[in-house]
Formats: C-alpha cells, sequence, structure tokens
C-alpha cells in the first residue's frame, strides 16, 4: 500500500482585503485531501473557484487560516499551516516542489543554472548541475543556444519550459504543477505528460490543475473538485 | 539546520525626543540567512540597523550575537575595542553611499587590503593577491586596481565596497540600501551579484530597503516596519502575495511587479 505523503484536515482560507473596506472573501472550507505516493490528483472547477489558492496553501505560499497541511518530510508529518519559515524552507529544498504557472525571472541568472540552481543548493558540483540542467532542458526542446542566456527574453512557452524543468530537476517526493502545459504545443505537451508519468512511476505524489482534458486524461488518478463556497453553505 | 540563532534582539526600543523610531522590536537571524527588513521612509529601518550593529544604542531592549566559539555576546554591553574588532572581522557593513565606507584617498587595491590588513595580514604580495581575486570577483576589471576610487562610476564604487566588505569573509553583513542610489540595469547586475556572493559563502545579512523587488529577490524572510513597529513578519513570498496585515497590503498594492 503506498503511503499518505500529504494529507489536509478542515483546511480553509479566506482574504480579508484591507484596502476594500476590510471586505472578506472566503475561498476555501473544509478542504480535506489525502495524496499518496505515486498518485496524481487534478484539481477541477470552475474559474475563481480556488484551485490556486489551495495550490498556493499547500506550498506555504499563502497562509492557511485554518486547518492542517501535513506532509511528509524526512519520514515524519509536518504541518506547513504552523510551520516556522524555517522549516517551510527546508521542506521546499527536499520534499515539495511547485511549478508555478510563470516563471519568476532573476534578472542576469542564464536558463541552464536557473535550473541548476536547485542541485547546487543541495551540494552538487556546478559541472555536474549544469549537466543534468542541460538533459533536462534539451528534453523540453529549449535549443542549446538559449541554455546561456536570461529567460527574462524567451517566450511564453519558453519560460513555462525552463520552470518545469527548475520543477522537475530535484525529484521532489511531492509536486505541485499550476498549468504545466497551458501555453505548450503538442509536442512539448506529449514531453511533459510523459515526464509526469515517469515521476509518478518514481513514487513521486503529484497534485495538479490542468484545463486540458486530453493532458488530465493522460495524468490523473483522480480528480478533486472544489465548488463555490456559496453554493457549497 | 541549525537552531542557534546567529544574531538575536528582543524588545529594541529608542526614541528621538517624542519620536518612536522603535517600538519593541524582535528580530532572529540564523547563519546564512538573508533578512530584508521593508517599509517606507522614516519607518526605523536604518535605525534599527544600526541599533543591530551596536552603532547605535537603544533606550530598551538587548541585541545578542553568538561567535564562532557559541558564546552569547551582549552587543551594547562589549566594550568598544571588542565591538571594533568584531566589526573587522565578523561583520561587514554596505552602506548605501559607498564614499561612508571606503578611503577615497587610497586606491581600489588598498581599499580593499586595508581590511585584510587590519585583520593583521602583513604579506604584501598576498595581500595584492587577494585584492585582485576580490576586484575580479565583484566584476572591476583588475587593472584598476592602482586607480583612486574617484575614478569609478557609481555601480563600480558600490562593487568596491562589497568586495571590501567581504574580502575577510563576515558572518554577517548589514546591508543599507546596497542599490539605492544605483540607476535600475545597474541595480539588477549587483543584485545577482550579491546574491551569488552570499550564496556561495554562506553570509547571513539583515538588509534593508524600501524595493519590495530586491526582497523578493534576496531574501528567505521578510520584516515589515511601519512607524518604528514591526507590524508582520514571515517567509518572503507568503508575506508579499498573501499580506496580513492593512500596511503591507498597501505597501505590496503600490508596487506595478512585486
Ligand atoms: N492573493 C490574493 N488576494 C486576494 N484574493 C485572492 C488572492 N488570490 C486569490 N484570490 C481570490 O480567491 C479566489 C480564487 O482564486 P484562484 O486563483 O484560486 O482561482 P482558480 O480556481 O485558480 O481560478 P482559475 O481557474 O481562473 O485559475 C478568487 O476570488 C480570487 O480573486
Ligand atoms: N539622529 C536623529 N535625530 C532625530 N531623528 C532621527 C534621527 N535619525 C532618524 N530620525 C528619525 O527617526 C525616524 C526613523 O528614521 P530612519 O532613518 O530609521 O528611517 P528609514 O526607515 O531608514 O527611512 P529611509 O527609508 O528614508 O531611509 C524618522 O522619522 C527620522 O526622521
Ligand atoms: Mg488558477
Ligand atoms: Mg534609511
Amino acid at each position: 500500500m503506498s503511503q499518505v505523503m500529504l494529507r489536509t484536515t478542515a483546511l480553509a482560507k479566506s482574504f480579508t482585503l484591507h484596502l476594500q473596506g476590510g471586505v472578506r472573501i472566503p475561498v476555501l472550507s473544509a478542504i480535506g485531501l489525502d495524496l499518496h505516493s505515486g498518485e496524481c490528483i487534478v484539481l477541477s472547477g470552475p474559474s475563481g473557484v480556488g484551485k490556486s489558492t489551495l495550490m498556493r496553501s499547500l506550498y506555504g505560499n499563502y497562509r492557511a487560516e485554518s486547518g492542517h497541511i501535513l506532509i511528509r518530510h524526512r519520514g515524519e508529518m509536518v504541518d506547513l499551516a504552523t510551520a516556522d519559515p524555517r522549516t517551510i524552507l527546508a521542506v521546499r529544498h527536499e520534499t515539495l516542489g511547485y511549478v508555478s504557472q510563470f516563471l519568476r525571472v532573476v534578472p542576469r541568472v542564464p536558463a541552464v543554472d536557473v535550473v541548476a540552481e536547485v542541485p547546487t543548493g543541495r551540494g552538487a558540483s556546478q559541472d555536474e548541475a549544469r549537466r543534468i540542467a542541460t538533459d533536462l532542458l534539451l528534453r523540453l526542446n529549449i535549443p542549446r543556444r538559449l541554455h546561456g542566456l536570461p529567460p527574462a527574453t524567451f517566450s511564453g512557452g519558453e519560460q513555462q519550459r525552463v520552470n518545469l524543468a527548475r520543477g522537475f530537476i530535484g525529484n521532489h517526493p511531492v509536486l505541485l504543477l499550476d498549468e504545466p502545459t497551458a501555453s505548450l504545443d503538442a509536442e512539448n505537451r506529449a514531453v511533459v505528460i510523459s515526464m509526469i508519468n515517469e515521476a509518478k512511476a518514481r513514487g513521486t505524489a503529484i497534485i495538479a490543475i490542468c484545463h486540458d482534458a486530453e493532458v488530465r486524461d493522460a495524468i490523473a488518478d483522480r480528480l478533486f473538485a472544489l465548488t463555490p463556497l456559496q453554493d457549497a453553505a | 539546520m541549525t537552531d542557534e540563532t546567529l544574531l538575536s534582539a528582543r524588545k529594541l526600543s529608542l526614541s528621538y525626543g517624542m519620536l518612536p523610531a522603535l517600538v519593541d522590536v524582535d528580530v532572529d537571524l540564523w547563519p546564512g540567512e538573508m533578512l530584508a527588513v521593508v517599509g517606507e521612509s522614516g519607518s526605523g529601518k536604518t535605525t534599527l540597523l544600526n541599533v543591530l550593529s551596536g552603532r547605535l544604542a537603544p533606550d530598551a531592549g538587548a541585541v545578542w550575537y553568538r561567535d564562532p566559539d557559541g558564546h552569547l555576546h551582549d552587543v551594547h554591553a562589549m566594550p568598544a575595542p571588542a565591538l571594533r574588532t568584531l566589526h573587522r572581522s565578523d561583520w561587514g557593513f554596505v552602506h548605501q553611499d559607498p564614499r561612508q565606507n571606503l578611503r577615497m584617498n587610497v586606491t581600489a587595491g588598498g581599499n580593499v587590503g586595508e581590511r585584510l590588513m587590519a585583520q593583521g595580514a602583513r604579506h604584501y604580495g598576498s595581500i595584492r593577491e587577494q585584492a585582485i581575486d576580490w576586484l575580479t570577483q565583484v566584476e572591476i576589471d583588475a587593472g584598476r586596481i592602482d586607480d583612486m576610487p574617484r575614478t569609478f562610476s557609481g555601480g563600480m564604487l558600490q562593487r568596491l565596497q562589497i568586495a571590501r566588505t567581504l574580502v575577510t569573509h563576515p558572518r554577517l553583513v548589514f546591508m543599507d540600501e546596497p542599490t539605492g542610489s544605483l540607476d535600475v540595469s545597474v541595480q539588477a547586475r549587483l543584485l545577482d551579484l550579491i546574491r551569488s556572493l552570499v550564496t556561495r559563502l554562506n553570509i547571513a545579512v539583515v538588509l534593508v530597503t524600501h524595493d519590495i523587488g530586491v526582497a523578493r529577490l534576496l531574501a528567505h524572510r521578510i520584516i515589515v516596519m511601519q512607524r518604528g513597529r514591526v507590524v508582520e513578519t514571515g517567509l518572503t513570498d507568503q508575506v508579499l502575495d498573501d499580506p496580513q496585515h492593512p500596511y503591507t497590503q498597501l505597501l505590496v498594492s503600490s508596487v506595478l511587479h512585486a
């Protein structure tokens, strides 16, 4: 039996907009989710329902309002809803990877080093890290001539593939993917689908958001449907 | 992950006359960590940096520094010579205006070598070698080693100040708006340089900046100050993407692409 890698219980999240007179927007309530190793759950629901909000909360990018986000880190369940910043960073470093919808570029850092940063941060030599990064970029059809350039001037699809390489290079046991194929052509979509399925076969637990039905069918073991809070109430 | 802080401050308060510049401020910094202090002009950022680094005594509260042997020092109770030694060896300070730190009538190489000599280095050849190495690391042509800083551009002066500061391998560096006086294209280059050097040398940094983008790029954690108080603190991306306090929401909403 594969083990639970991520479990949320009674997770709730709302936003209070102080600049708009303190209006409170409830987005998530009573989210209970179990994710096992080797499993891929795709979040579904209409636009604005809170899919990205849930994913960002799982990453610790948004602050959970109540409830628990338990993640298996170094063999123990750590609650990201209450963990201190340094613990969250350690979990992200070793256990929890995230591919955001858009690459946040760092000025002047070449694509290969944007990707290699993850292994070098874990102590790999620069040569070794660059070698793995190069292989991954090539697999994602980023031509060699672009590897030495900062991604700031890359096309949307190229930036997303650099982002994917950066997300996959760490082999994190738990991976969050927000629209991983949104701006990719069919050929690159196929590459990403096989990368996701290879990761699953290695035991990686994945939560993804993807609107593309073909990709969803190719990667999802099950869907987790979010419903607008007003309707649920 | 060590649980022992490098620097800790508790309940720091300081007023200029009737004006409270620091109110009950707590700070913790761990080895190798980058902590950004953000807030509007006059919120107390520079005052905090000066109190943390022992340059300015608080009205109340205390700052502790843990030395490499694990001993704790009450920074504001240290004898002045011991604090000076600390500033020359374990610590560094990068000012917004490099002229405050550099000796303008000493060559570029001399500026870098001087910190080494203050630490007891005596061998001329080795000092010059290290100066050349550091000029190269901050992307200043080694051929400029015997030039006077006044012949340098603003961005070069700032890089020279960083070379002078890092040559002694400090464990802790205080930075006050290190890119504040530079134009945007030069800023990006300097930020990238700071980022790579600090990561590679595992230096802990307290970075004061009013630029949220700079904080996002460099810092692990962030402290938001308003009128001398810490109104919010936490993981950098969490504070900037999901700000809780009204003042932080205002700060974040007023920048375009933070
Ligand atoms: N940082 C934030 N501050 C305030 N409100 C937010 C924030 N992030 C998300 N929201 C709000 O939360 C709700 C859910 O947004 P979210 O982005 O999670 O939706 P989604 O399901 O991912 O939609 P889509 O499919 O369009 O990407 C929206 O009303 C959105 O405005
Ligand atoms: N020596 C001083 N005497 C009197 N008031 C002072 C002194 N130094 C600072 N102040 C005041 O204390 C407050 C905090 O100043 P500080 O320099 O710490 O602000 P800051 O956050 O660094 O601002 P900036 O972003 O403009 O550099 C300000 O109102 C300032 O006018
Ligand atoms: Mg979304
Ligand atoms: Mg200041």
